[in-house]
């Protein structure tokens, strides 16, 4: 693998928001997610649960509610009390509207996807109808006190059930009208309490099913008015549960970080009655699930500990393999980090604002493992905050460390950083040319000259860096076939000379920058795009998808390289394919242009296409098993992927210079401290 | 063991008439050992009657039946020949009962009288025995596979329906291969349509009706969590629902297991050690579990949330049991005990004989006050065990700490008691097991009349540097007080003697305390073992190879004996006519008696004693030896160097303790060989601890009281206010209607009534023979009545003189036969005035012996 000086970074302060809203795309593998901070994600399942899009948040909009409707479009609401319509290849909200109701509590799409239920502050239920291009009020219903927290609409469509505190409510749809009202009150001890139904479903059958604030899940038949089955499942709040589309398994998801799942089970063998029986715990999140979601296969929950927690349910895999795995998504698929190679410097790209730090450095030298004293501290230049309630879609810092870029919704911002012995001065460029905007993607040129900006429908700017603190917007390339999903990808070779992008769509563009051309397209592949680069001196784009597969394709030849085409051939390693999050960053050394370096979260890797591809009996990381053999059956142990997993979780790294690599990690038990605390729970023994 | 015929003991008539017992000969028969308590009930679940009236468990090779009202032992259904590992009901017939045994049978029971009715030979050794109503005529069993070592299979045994009473049952079919051998590793489902079975990670589940056979397994190593092996299973009576306990505490409860893939299981999780054993209630709506917590835990509607505890049961819970209707739990302790639980989960019951303790470190001592014996109970605590009751009298707490449940945990132990001559004081010791500088404290607790317990006197901390090896009190009979000493021994080669003094610390409750008085000690050797002759004169007090004999005023060092080689392991003084002997046992297998009047060797004898037991009532010695693994034992007298009774191959297993407990009254023994029993019985602990006695007396005889009282049970009703109400009618009737009331009472007496009435149909001769002897039981003697209307009168005075009837009760429960039923349910009717039977008593206890002799 080599020896490399390791600056090991760890004061990215990074606290990634809670997840607290998650809808499910019904009938095809999608997955919404929203955050505390209003950002808004989406998962892609069949892209091996790549986080394909990303919306940042914005401070004034929180986001309560999630669904999809009218096919793939993705509505959300909040206590801003407006409903937000998404733009999902824009990556934008493309629409808002106001609810008239006061703060949004829920929100609930009908089966047909036609209309949409909104819960309100007020305790109204309002109706929306969704129209092509936005959505239409269309009426209210029956207005009773207390703030509805929950909504399900019945199969047929004609019922919806709303929760309230201590009280559920069954509302008629074409009435308008509630048709019954039940008290889920809790009396202990004569001393009444407040019980918050947190969540609720209507089955079709006729069942209601709700969570609420005392860890009760109650099965409720509403025609009577009757409890028909209570569990309790935890000693806190039971926040939010989700049933299968085959209405025979519910997950629950509860404020001790615990998720369970009821199944319906015949009582007997061969009878017809069934039961509902609490099954599995899981304990995942060490904080609040406030979000659950049941897809066909999986289990899903998010909590406030920001993870994201797929758990299959191995009883519907047809094998053990790949999709059978657990995952669990605490930090984001993309980059956060950006690398100034030459000035030694780190940008971290918070929600909203941006900080800069100097990498410290050391005089002396050791051997392998050992920790070297530092001559000089790191250093924390700059903090940029950007303006505004939007949050930040990008940033970047060039290569000189003299520029730095970011973008949010709306804006676009250049700055100059200047560098006078100890101090530091900001200086914005004024006069950034007006371009389609949001950004999703900042690249700077190696040399420092340009600055690429992707942007939407597949258009990717060209900018030229003028001393002493000026831009000119030279360029913009677009497809030939034209697209209308955004660029969120972007390389650039190092002489300058091809740039490669990416968009929605999952098709690579690569443009000619000598001339502003388009150069060609790599070939379609199934999946998601989750890194790229143009290696410095061959000018090969090496890819990674989502699925784990690599792919090196010449630019210049515009075909796969041999060595590609060999990988192709002989396949990847079974433990490589099985691994669950995407690469995320790709570079190179150009002092030994055979080796590739990529890492993800969990592991860094250099691949030296030099030596053979392990085959699957062969052991993937055998480091450490490597270093006890002699020096002749190391030899003959040697293959080209060498991995490294001392750093987890990995945000980032990149080769400084020949020897030298920087490895940004953030240890979850660094920002659980930070979380608010969890319900406190007695362990045994302790 | 052979058992003598004819030897039917027939008890003299106590109260009127006779004064003396009738002293029926005995004819010589062998002694024979006898298991009087402590039998591991750990063969299988206990079963309780249809009615829960009764409580069925097998104990050691017998089956025990308890009643649960009163706690005692009812019935002990014998004849197995090796350990009982099941009982069941029989589910077509409530009032018979299955049992299996290790010596490949299963016999069907008529429990309430205890009358086998028949016995099937399977020829395997069977370890597990379930009955099911579905299956007509066969029960399952669990037998070694014949092929390979430790494998089991769950075979169903059909039994054959034919006449006689040996039967056998060849015809096996085998259900489940590979099974555990324990039976809490099988459980039949819902109706008996399934079976499940657990060993190691691995459930199987066979469905009779389809032939279906699924199995499931659990991850086999977490590091995480540890060892989560399956350990026992229990099946819903109504859904199919398997629960199964598992080795890391935790309790899984499988659903949807008729699909292979589809199947679901929750985890419920409590205990933090190994799950022992669970139970459904009979509706299935809540679940038992139990462990070595001891602590029950009752879990609701399969919810981890809502669960209920009945805890401080005593020890591990083993085996839990629910009564057919509900109403009753009942869970089988590791240290023997049972314990009955209301269905709200309430402490009910306990039934405890003897209980089982770690290690019996005290040895087996008797309460010179109740007779009972004593030795380590429960952690810490000090049990009285009847033997008379085969129950537990008190249990007192020494220790006084709360005993955690810890592996690896050193505890404070009890080591070492001692009673002064009359009981009044008792001297403990304990300690915590440590290999260097242990921690020591003796203990005098003094008998407190008016609270009938034991009570604190003096603590002294670190009496000795090092573990106390022997202690004994200076036990003279009269004026205890003055005389009054306690030696205690030490490994720190010192005995020290300690004595009451007046308490001078006026704040003090008590008048007197102990302090130390002598050190002595002899060329710093260890001091071994310490003990007083009996006129308290003289101390002999062992120093590993050295017997040094002291002067027990002055403290004068008198002689010292030596055999070498071997270190002393036991020193006694001989008594009565022999008390001029001093024996030692080494650890070289030698037994030597000096003389102490010439200070000379008198004999010797090659011998390795682990056990050296003076009688206390007479001269005779017990001495248990241990080789080539079987106990053999002596009998001696100090004087002569002939053993007077010699039996080799006593039990198997390894004698550690033995004790001489006084009897009330010298039994009538005859035979020479046997005279050393007369005064006091010989009881011995073994390694497992069992406890065991010799008996002159058949099986049978042994029994008879017992059974006697489960006809008197059944009449009626014992409850307070019957008691109360019962006994105001029978003395009103008796006044009110004189000589109708005599009539009736001895209708009720006649011994041919009672027979004819008690005994079953079915074993009863023809009704011819029986005839005369029911017709002439109803004809009225002339001197019969009189003796009858003498009683009555008495009676109403003696009703408060209660002290001396309950010596009274102690002897009518060793008569039989003529002895009035309800003298057995504790009202004694004394027949004599006062004076009267205190010279009868003194005509008794006096030693007729002599007679026999001649």
């Amino acid at each position: 693998m080599g020896e490399f000086e390791v600056h090991r970074v760890r004061f990215f302060a990074l606290v990634p928001a809670g997840v607290r809203c998650l809808a499910c795309l019904p009938r095809a593998a999608r997955l919404a997610l929203a955050r505390t901070d209003g950002a808004v994600e989406v998962y892609n399942f069949s892209a091996n649960y790549f986080q394909e899009k990303v919306i940042p948040g914005h401070e004034a909009r929180s986001v309560e509610a999630l669904c999809w409707a009218a096919g793939e479009r993705l509505f959300g609401a909040g206590l801003s009390g407006e409903i937000i319509e998404y733009d999902l290849a824009g990556l934008r909200v493309s629409r808002c509207v106001d609810g008239g109701g006061g703060p949004i509590w829920s929100m609930a799409a009908n089966s047909s996807g036609t209309q949409l239920a909104i819960g309100c502050e007020d305790g109204s239920v309002k109706l929306f109808q969704v129209v092509p291009g936005g959505i239409q009020f269309e009426r209210n219903l029956d207005r009773r006190k207390g703030r509805i927290l929950c909504l399900s609409w019945h199969p047929s469509d004609t019922h919806i059930a709303a929760g309230s505190i201590d009280v559920l409510r069954v509302l008629d749809v074409c009435s308008g009208q509630t048709v019954k009202r039940i008290m889920v009150n809790y009396h202990v001890q004569k001393v009444k309490r407040e019980c918050i139904v947190w969540s609720i479903a209507f089955l079709s059958n006729g069942t209601v099913v709700t969570s609420d604030s005392f860890g009760r899940v109650q099965f409720w038949d509403w025609e009577q008015g009757t409890l028909q089955e209570s569990h309790t499942v935890s000693t806190s709040a039971a926040l939010s549960l989700a049933v299968s589309e085959k209405e025979d398994s519910i997950i629950v998801g509860t404020s001790s970080g615990a998720t369970y799942q009821f199944q319906l089970l015949p009582v007997k063998m061969g009878s017809l009655e069934k039961r509902w029986v609490r099954t599995k715990p899981f304990q995942h999140h060490t904080h609040d699930v406030r979000a659950v979601a049941h897809s066909s296969t999986a289990l899903i929950s998010g909590g406030l500990d920001a993870q994201l927690v797929i758990r299959p349910l191995m009883e519907k895999m047809q094998k053990k393999g790949y999709d059978a795995v657990l995952r669990k998504f605490t930090f984001p698929h993309r980059r956060l980090v950006s690398c100034a190679r030459k000035a030694r410097l780190l940008l971290f790209q918070f929600s909203q604002h941006l900080e800069l730090w100097r990498l410290g450095s050391t005089e002396e030298t050791g051997k392998d493992g050992q920790v070297l004293p530092l001559c000089r501290m790191p250093e924390h230049l700059l903090q940029l905050k950007s303006k505004g309630p939007e949050h930040i879609y990008c940033s970047c810092v060039s290569p000189c460390g003299s520029w730095v870029a970011y973008s949010t919704a709306s804006r676009f911002h250049l700055y100059q950083v200047q560098y006078e012995g100890n101090s530091i001065s900001v200086k914005k460029v004024p006069k950034v040319p007006k371009l389609l905007l949001p950004a999703y993607q900042l690249q700077f040129s190696t040399n420092s000259d340009s600055l690429f900006v992707a942007s939407a429908r597949g258009s990717v700017h060209v900018l030229q860096l003028l001393e002493p603190g000026g831009c000119k917007h030279l360029h913009t390339f677009r497809p030939p076939s034209g697209s209308p999903e955004a660029v969120y990808l972007l390389a650039s070779s190092a002489d300058g000379h091809w740039l490669a992008a990416v968009g929605g769509d999952w098709t690579i563009h690569i443009y000619n920058l000598k001339c502003f051309k388009h150069h060609c397209t790599v070939p379609m592949y199934s999946c998601a795009v989750t890194a790229l680069a143009i290696h410095p001196v061959t000018n090969n784009l090496v890819i990674a998808y989502s699925d784990q597969q690599l792919f090196e394709f010449s630019i210049p030849e515009k075909q796969y390289t041999a060595w590609s085409r060999m990988v192709q051939n002989c396949g990847l390693h079974k433990v490589w394919l099985e691994r669950d999050s995407p690469i995320t960053h790709i570079t190179f050394n150009p002092k030994k242009p055979s080796h590739i370096l990529l890492h993800d979260v969990y592991m860094f890797c250099v691949i030296d296409k030099s030596l053979p591809l392990p085959d699957n009996s062969a052991l993937l990381m055998n480091q450490s098993t490597l270093k006890q053999l002699p020096e002749t059956a190391r030899h003959r142990q040697l293959h080209a992927f060498k991995i490294c997993k001392k750093f987890q979780p990995l945000l980032f790294a990149d080769l400084l210079d020949e020897n030298c690599l920087v490895m940004v990690e953030r240890p979850v038990l660094d920002f659980k401290t930070q979380l608010p605390l969890p319900i406190q729970q007695k362990k045994f023994g302790t | 063991m052979p058992v003598p015929g004819g030897s039917r003991r027939a008890a003299g008539h106590h109260g009127a008439g006779a004064a003396v017992p009738a002293g029926k000969m005995v004819a010589p028969g062998a002694l024979r050992v006898v298991r009087c308590g402590g039998s591991p009930r750990h063969g299988a679940r206990a079963v309780f009657s249809n009615d829960s009236k009764y409580l069925l468990c097998a104990s050691g090779d017998f089956v025990k039946m308890y009643s649960l009202a009163t706690e005692e032992t009812l019935r002990l259904l014998g004849g197995h020949g090796g350990l009982v590992t099941g009982v069941q009901l029989n589910p077509h017939n409530c009032m018979q009962l299955y049992s299996s045994s290790l010596d490949g049978s299963i016999k069907l029971w008529d429990f309430m009288d205890g009358i086998p009715i028949k016995t099937f030979t399977v020829g395997h050794k069977l370890l597990a025995l379930y009955a099911l109503a579905s299956s007509e005529d066969s029960v399952f069993v669990v037998v070694p596979k014949s092929s390979e070592r430790d494998t089991f299979q769950l075979v169903s045994v059909k039994l054959t329906k034919a006449a006689g009473q040996d039967l056998e049952a060849k015809e096996l079919s085998v259900v489940l291969d590979s099974v555990d051998a324990s039976p809490k590793c099988i459980a039949f489902g819902r109706a008996g349509e399934y079976v499940a079975s657990v060993k190691e990670v691995n459930l199987q589940v066979y469905f009779f009706k389809q032939k279906q056979l699924n199995r499931f397994s659990v991850s086999a190593v977490k590091a995480k969590s540890g060892n989560n092996h399956f350990t026992c299973v229990a099946c819903h009576p109504k859904e199919d629902c398997i629960a199964t306990g598992h080795a890391d505490g935790k309790i899984r409860l499988w659903r949807n297991f008729y699909h292979r893939k589809e199947y679901t299981f929750s985890t419920l999780h409590w205990h933090h050690d190994t799950v022992m054993d669970l139970a459904f209630s009979v509706e299935g709506t809540s679940l038992l579990s139990g462990g070595v917590e001891s602590v029950l835990v009752l879990w609701r509607n399969e919810s981890d949330y809502q669960k209920d505890f009945l805890p401080r049961l005593g020890s591990a819970i083993e085996y839990i049991s629910m009564s057919p209707d509900g109403a009753f739990c009942c869970t089988l302790h590791t240290d023997n005990r049972i314990t009955i639980i209301n269905s709200n989960l309430r402490f009910s019951k306990s039934i405890q004989g003897l209980i089982k303790s770690m290690d019996i470190k005290t040895g087996l001592v008797v309460d010179p006050r109740t007779k009972a014996l004593v030795l380590n109970g429960e952690p810490g605590h000090l049990q009285f065990y009847s033997l008379q009751s085969d129950q537990q009298l008190f249990s007192l707490d020494i220790v006084q700490r709360q005993y955690i449940h810890q592996a690896g945990l050193k505890q404070v132990d009890l080591v070492k008691v001692a009673f002064s001559a009359q009981g009044k004081w008792l001297a403990t010791v304990e300690e915590r097991e440590e290999v260097t500088d242990p921690e020591l404290q003796l203990k005098l607790w003094f008998y407190d009349e008016e609270t009938q317990s034991f009570k604190l006197n003096t603590r002294i901390n670190t009496p000795h540097e090092d573990h106390i090896t022997g202690m004994c009190f200076r036990d003279m009979d009269e004026s205890e007080d003055d005389s009054l000493l306690l030696v205690t021994a030490g490994r720190d080669c010192v005995f020290k003697v300690w004595v009451m003094v007046e308490d001078t610390d006026p704040e003090a409750q008590q008048s007197v305390s102990w302090s130390c008085d002598f050190v002595g000690s002899y060329h710093n050797y260890q001091a071994t073992n310490c003990c007083f002759s009996e006129d308290g004169s003289l101390l002999a007090v062992s120093f590993e190879e050295t017997v040094t004999v002291w002067d027990s005023v002055t403290w004068d060092l008198k002689c010292t004996f030596c055999h070498p080689p071997g270190k002393i392991r036991n020193i006694c003084f001989g008594r009565l006519t022999c008390s001029k002997y001093l024996i030692g046992a080494t650890d070289y297998g030698f037994l030597c008696c000096w003389n102490l009047l010439n200070c000379a060797l008198e004999w010797s004898a090659h011998l390795n004693i682990l056990v050296l037991q003076p009688d206390p009532l007479s001269e005779y010695i017990a001495a248990v030896s241990w080789l080539s693994k079987e106990s053999s034992l002596f009998v001696f007298k100090p004087n002569e160097p002939r053993p007077i009774y010699i039996q080799r191959n006593l039990c198997k297993e390894k004698i550690q303790l033995a004790a001489f407990v006084p009897r009330d009254e010298p039994e009538m023994i005859s035979a020479e060989k046997y005279l050393w029993l007369r005064r006091s019985q010989l009881f011995f602990l073994t390694d497992t601890q069992e406890l065991m006695t010799l008996s002159t007396k058949s099986l049978e005889e042994r029994l008879t009281p017992a059974s006697k009282q489960l006809a008197v049970e059944e009449g009626l009703l014992v409850t307070p206010f019957s008691l109360l109400f019962g006994r105001h009618r029978r003395q009103q009737s008796q006044e009110d209607l004189g000589k109708l009331a005599v009539h009736n009472k001895h209708w009720q007496d006649s011994p041919a009534v009672k027979e004819l009435l008690h005994t079953p149909a079915h074993v009863l001769p023809s009704a011819s023979f029986l005839c005369p002897i029911f017709i002439n039981s109803l004809l009225i003697s002339k001197e019969n009545k009189s003796a009858e209307e003498v009683s009555d009168e008495v009676e109403m005075e003696s009703e408060n003189t209660e002290d001396d009837s309950d010596e009274e009760r102690d002897a009518a429960e060793m008569e039989q036969e003529d002895t009035n039923p309800m003298e057995l349910l504790g009202e004694t009717i004394c027949k004599l005035s006062k004076s009267q039977d205190k010279e009868l008593r003194k005509i008794r206890k006096m030693d007729y012996s002599w007679i026999s002799a001649f």
